[in-house]
């Protein structure tokens, strides 16, 4: 990568996003187009928060109302956290394990192309008569009453992305089996690529059960089948069930890499290593192991019976034993360690207690019996904000200031940082801690107005201040970003004294990432050669040719084909023109199917002599 | 160098299909896209298990099923496996003319399969009045076996894309492996059918 190449057009470099296949690039279009979606739905929650700052308020209308909780939900979950997540995985994991790509480098450019037209598909429907607007949960018979086109986008969108969360999920789970670099045990491997591995399994178990629900769903409204409809004889607890076993594991799948994330930091900033590393990776599997039997815990009230809701209460307590092994791990990593306070340290110091308050909320609305008192109010908005803004988020955002400098090659400003991260924490507590209040007090979710002199009034509007709070917060370090990009110097090559593989390569990050692969000799390879070695990594291969994966344009073609084939399913009861564009669409995505089967991809080699060009 | 992917015949490889890097991946990344497969013909058994008594007055399933036809769909599907299982022998020995002739064979035994599959749905509707949104049990009946159904003639595309396509080319490492993964998704096909077999027909015939 010569000068000449940071010279480029502008074209050229979008024709380069368009067709790359490098796991950097493609982290790089996730995070990106999950940022975009993160501050859409963020600014729906505001509109949310302005609409219930008091009683009887008519900021919008009921229906609008509707449709902003829906989306704020649907996209904060499926087009923000989870592609900010596996833009993060793709990105660091490969450099982790010391590899050079993931397994399926073309498998993965068509994941990000679907993830991104599935999210923009849903947020055409705001232009076209309506966004989905039965709750991010859709539930049956509601969502099938919904009049518009507004489901059907939801169920397009989703099933688009969907698509590509489970590609990513295959090729995750192949890289870390079959790709770790020499030296690189199992048991080596860093806490977050552990996690990435977990959370790509209950992505392929978790996320066909919810192709399936949208299948059934998309059948239901589109062709007139009866699986929900009980004149027909159909079941609409068939949609909760598919729902939710997706849907628990989705939480897990959101969770676990944040967890990853703070066994990276709170090692590095203690400089010491991770606390029971062997136990972390136990109590990881263990949550994902029983992430799949509680989903009926959200389905308490629909009379499953006391025995069903008895076993799945059960499950659901017994998640909080593992997960206390990982707090009280993370917080024994820093007694006695030499404690550096940085941006990514104060979220992970800000997530211990935030997320253990979510996940005591969430013991008690396992309790089968209390739960019916607790079902669909403010309390579980507040539980489900507190484990997931307090776990996902704060996950998130430190991942940001942690792996920036390797990412954008700047060092984000460590004092705007702390006043961002001062503002979203107070923030946070503000919007969501008095939520569990207003719940107890009996405020029902997804309500577009409450009544005055309830006790309601002052507790939504201290929440809506706090949600302006979180805005700045997010404002701050939308500021850090471009400050930094100004203002601020080349970060070194391991700005945070680091301790795995990822900050072993040089920074901007060669296409190949490794000149030659690293020797792992032990867990914390990078600090191993620090305490034991000279501080560099011992090559493990002498300097030889390095094959690539050839760029190409066939992801993005192929996820554009689907997307119009489900314009054509969204309208295919109007008319010819839907049918007629299934038609083109599916025939389009195909045929690029097909071509790319044909046309054998060898790759191309990268020579020992241009590496030996590019210097030490 | 780093593209020859031919087959030395005096030295044969184990298991041409797993020599490469590419291969080994692919070989594994089919066997996760399987596991991912299963939780989706779970999921489509459970909803068929929940609504195959949902009438609403039409026909039941003892009107509707008969032995005999799904008892020659399973001969012939399970059969087309078995003559895969030959052309991955026959693969491994670097005979390509067989492995070629095997897997065609299995591709026509497929299509019967498929062809049986349109006749019984076609009976269903013309003779029964049988369908798709005709009740609960309709929609779910022809979604688990037509999602079987589409995956067969999603096998068959992609088995006759690699016949054409490797027709002249013979056989070498690169495309072992293509031919390799399509056994294994086509073996599982297999595997579904044998519970369609028992949950739909069977337990429909007794119940």
């Amino acid at each position: 990568m010569s000068t000449a190449t940071q010279k480029r057009s502008f074209s050229a470099a979008l024709w380069d996003y368009l067709t790359t296949v490098d796991h950097k690039k493609v982290g790089i279009l996730y995070m990106a187009f999950g940022a975009f979606f993160f501050i859409l739905g963020g600014l729906e929650a505001l509109i949310i928060r302005i609409q219930l700052v008091k009683p009887e308020n008519d900021f919008i209308s009921a229906g609008f109302y509707n449709e902003m909780i829906t989306m704020h939900g649907t996209t904060m979950i499926f087009f923000a956290a989870m592609p900010i997540l596996i833009g993060l995985m793709n990105y660091i994991m490969p450099l982790q394990i010391g590899a050079r790509d993931v397994a399926f480098p073309f498998l993965n450019g068509l994941g990000v192309w679907l993830f991104i037209m599935g999210g923009l598909l849903m947020n055409v429907s705001w232009f076209t008569g309506g966004a989905p607007d039965a709750g991010w949960t859709n539930y049956a018979p509601l969502s099938l009453q919904s009049p518009g086109h507004g489901i059907n986008y939801y169920v397009m969108g989703l099933q688009l992305s969907g698509a590509g969360t489970l590609m990513s999920g295959i090729n995750f789970i192949v890289t870390i089996v079959l790709m770790r670099g020499p030296g690189m045990t199992y048991m080596r491997m860093p806490l977050f690529s552990w996690t990435t591995l977990v959370a790509s399994i209950l992505i392929l178990f978790a996320f066909p059960a919810f192709t399936i629900a949208l299948f059934l769903m998309q059948f239901d409204r589109m062709f007139g089948s009866a699986f929900f409809d009980i004149a027909l004889g159909g079941n609409s607890i068939i949609w909760q069930h598919l729902f939710w076993i997706f849907g628990h594991p989705e939480v897990y799948i959101l969770i676990l890499p944040a967890f990853g994330i703070f066994s990276e930091i709170f090692p590095t900033f203690s400089k010491k290593r991770l606390f029971g590393y062997t136990a972390m990776v136990f109590a990881t599997f263990l949550i994902a192991f029983l992430g799949f039997m509680v989903w009926a815990h959200h389905m308490f009230t629909v009379g499953l019976g006391p025995v069903a809701n008895a076993i799945f209460a059960i499950g659901t307590m017994a998640i909080a034993v593992p997960t206390g092994i990982k707090i009280f791990n993370w917080l024994l990593t820093m007694w006695g360690g030499s404690v550096a306070i940085t941006t990514p340290m104060l979220y992970a110091l800000g997530f211990i207690p935030s997320f253990t308050i979510g996940g005591m909320t969430g013991v008690m609305l396992g309790a089968t019996v209390a739960d019916f008192q607790y079902h669909d109010t403010y309390f579980v908005i507040a539980h489900f904000h507190y484990v997931i803004v307090g776990g996902v988020v704060f996950g998130i955002l430190a991942a940001m200031h942690y792996w920036w400098p390797l990412m954008f090659n700047r060092v984000l400003n460590d004092k705007l940082g702390k006043l961002e991260f001062w503002l979203f924490f107070i923030g946070f507590h503000l919007t969501f801690f008095i939520q569990h209040f207003l719940g107890l007090m009996g405020m029902p979710r997804r309500y577009w107005v409450f009544l005055e002199n309830q006790g309601l009034d002052l507790g939504n509007a201290i929440s809506t201040v706090g949600a302006f709070f979180m805005a700045a917060g997010v404002i701050v370090f939308l500021y850090n970003v471009v400050y930094s990009y100004v203002k601020g110097e080349a970060a070194p090559q391991d700005p945070w004294d680091g301790r795995t593989l990822e900050w072993t390569v040089p920074t901007p990050v060669p296409f190949y990432n490794f000149k030659q692969l690293p020797l792992t000799r032990g867990l914390d390879p990078l600090w191993i050669e620090k305490m034991e070695g000279d501080g560099k990594m011992k090559p493990a291969e002498p300097l030889a040719d390095i094959h690539m994966p050839n760029n190409s344009i066939l992801p993005f073609l192929i996820s554009s084909g689907f997307t119009l084939a489900s314009f054509g399913f969204i309208y295919q009861l109007d008319g010819p023109v839907g049918r007629i564009l299934i038609y083109i669409g599916m025939a389009f995505a195909i045929g690029c199917m097909i071509i790319r089967s044909l046309k054998d991809d060898h790759g191309y080699n990268v020579t020992k002599e241009e590496l030996e060009k590019e210097g030490a | 160098m780093s593209h020859d992917y031919s087959i030395d015949p005096n030295n044969l490889p184990e298991d041409p299909s797993r020599v490469t890097a590419e291969g080994k991946m692919k070989h594994l990344g089919l066997w996760m896209f399987l596991g991912g497969e299963t939780v989706l013909f779970a999921s489509l058994f459970g909803t068929y298990i929940a609504l195959k008594d949902s009438t609403a007055g039409g026909p039941t399933t003892q009107d509707l099923y008969g032995l005999e036809l799904v008892f020659l769909m399973t001969l012939l599907l399970l059969t087309s496996s078995l003559t895969s299982v030959y052309a991955i022998y026959h693969m491994k020995n670097n005979n390509f003319k067989q492995m070629q002739l095997w897997f065609g064979i299995t591709g026509l035994l497929g299509l019967g399969f498929l062809a049986c599959e349109i006749y019984e749905f076609a009976h269903y509707i013309t003779d029964y009045g049988f369908t798709f949104r005709s009740s609960a049990f309709g929609s779910a009946f022809y979604t688990l076996v037509g999602f079987h159904g589409g995956h067969v003639i999603f096998g068959l595309s992609w088995l006759i894309v690699l016949m054409v396509r490797n027709a002249k080319r013979g056989l070498d490492t690169y495309n072992a492996a293509k031919y390799n993964t399509f056994a294994l998704y086509w073996h599982f096909i297999d595997v579904v059918w044998v519970f369609i077999f028992t949950v739909v027909y069977l337990m429909g015939m007794v119940s």
